[in-house]
């Protein structure tokens, strides 16, 4: 209701300097980080800079008088595990608040055990709790297929989605809602609630990181660490990528981050292994091959609990 | 009678739009809003009901302007006042409060004058509207 007033307030414009527009808004540099800062992710990018366009000549037909309806914002994210899926929530929150599509550039990031209750009665005021947190910013739900369970028709998942598809419908210039998960079970779960696909303006995939993008996003940890790779073990790495990859349960970027802590716990041991000797700053910082090689993952090739 | 009490009380009654500048004053001091109702005009009544829980960590006014639609939409024949309760350390008190809905009708006072020993006089006010049962004493005649 305050949009619409605030549009009425002022004149219509006429002529508007793009540049200027676009320089006053600093969107420029929340992209420009999003493209240095994020390894890989090509579509997605491209994606996020067509919608910041899209908003940006929006928000100059607004003032330009020429838009009048408040456009849907709420978005999916589609992608295997640790493709930075929240990553990128957080960023697109920036760039809404930017635009001045959202009014507070808060991302309120949860899942199904937010949203449910337990027993009846208690499902409804704990969503209504979270939305209202969520007003003026991003509400991210993630792993949203989860509040639908077709299996068991008592669940109370079902009343939490009505209540948000109603508030994503009657507020939308209040709160944008981003559902992140699974490509596949995200699928089921629009099939299964169609309400959501029709409101939902943006669906983004991400895609799966290629073994370079993966070592590059490796040696970027490391180096915000303050650890290198020796070049055996930067080799060894290579290799262990291929081998983890085509084994269960790869959650891509966040299976690197869990290989990085579990090598740097096998070099600490191995430095510890031999007390008498003077150490020097290149020796902790440098990781071996035989820190890399040590993994499960090269010797049994199940590695179900070395991947989480 | 129009009632007037807490901050603002001298000011016309608040626009929707101005009610929701208020909150978010009070959201960006980082204050808990709330929602009271009550149908017991009396100046002295501090005993008013609240609507849903208090709410805390939002950023936002537009949720609170939505649960006081809610409050209306039920309530809307009572008084309503949100307050702004601050729980910092030292205050821990409502640091704000005001009247965002009133009855359409609002009878006010009786003046009772009881005479007591020698030539006193104990005074008490009467609210007409509180002669009937509570929650039938605007409205619906």
């Amino acid at each position: 209701m305050t949009q619409s007033q605030g549009q009425t307030r002022e004149t219509p414009l006429q002529t508007i300097d793009l540049r200027h527009e676009f320089a006053d808004i600093g969107i420029g540099d929340v992209l420009d980080q999003l493209d240095s800062e994020l390894i890989g992710l090509k579509p997605v990018k491209t994606r996020i800079r067509e919608i910041a366009s899209l908003l940006l000549v929006e928000r100059i037909r607004q003032k330009m008088a020429l838009a009048n309806t408040f456009p849907t914002l709420h978005m999916s994210f589609t992608g295997n595990p640790g493709t930075g899926k929240t990553t990128v929530a957080l960023r697109m929150a920036g760039i809404l608040h930017r635009l001045g599509f959202v009014r507070r550039g808060h991302v309120i990031s949860v899942t199904r055990d937010d949203l449910v209750g337990q027993y009846i009665g208690h499902t409804a005021p704990k969503t209504k709790e979270i939305l209202k947190k969520a007003m003026g910013g991003v509400l991210f739900i993630d792993e949203a297929y989860y509040l639908y369970r077709p299996e068991n028709e008592r669940d109370y998942g079902q009343e939490a989605i009505e209540i948000l598809l109603q508030i994503m419908e009657q507020q939308r210039e209040d709160l944008v809602v981003i559902l992140a998960g699974y490509g596949d079970r995200m699928e089921k779960f629009f099939q299964s609630n169609p309400g959501f696909r029709s409101r939902i303006a943006h669906h983004i995939d991400f895609p799966d990181y290629s073994d370079a993008e993966l070592l590059w996003i490796a040696e970027t940890m490391l180096q915000q660490q303050n650890y290198r790779f020796s070049p055996e073990a930067r080799e060894a790495f290579v290799r262990y990528i291929t081998v983890r990859k085509a084994q269960p349960l790869f959650s891509n970027a966040r299976s690197i981050r869990n290989a990085l802590d579990r090598i740097r716990l096998r070099q600490a041991n191995r430095i510890v292994a031999k007390l008498d000797r003077m150490l020097t700053a290149d020796d902790v910082m440098s990781i071996e091959a035989g820190d890399v090689l040590a993994s499960r993952v090269f010797s049994n090739g199940t590695g179900t609990d070395s991947g989480r | 009678m129009r009632i007037t009490q807490g901050c603002f009380s001298f000011l016309p009654d608040l626009t929707d739009e101005q009610i929701a500048a208020q909150v978010q004053y009070c959201l960006d001091k980082g204050w808990a809003v709330n929602i009271e109702f009550t149908d017991e005009p009396h100046p002295r009544n501090t005993y008013w009901d609240m609507w849903g829980l208090p709410m805390f960590d939002l950023r936002d006014a537009a949720g609170i302007m939505k649960e006081l639609a809610d409050c209306r939409r039920v309530y809307g024949d009572r008084y309503i006042r949100i307050s702004g309760f601050d729980s910092g350390y030292g205050w821990e008190s409502v640091r704000l409060s005001f009247i965002v809905n009133r009855p359409q009708e609002e009878p006010g006072f009786r003046l009772d004058r009881q005479e007591s020993v020698g030539r006193n006089i104990r005074y008490s006010t009467h609210a007409y509207a509180a002669t009937r049962p509570e929650g039938r004493r605007y409205g619906d005649q």
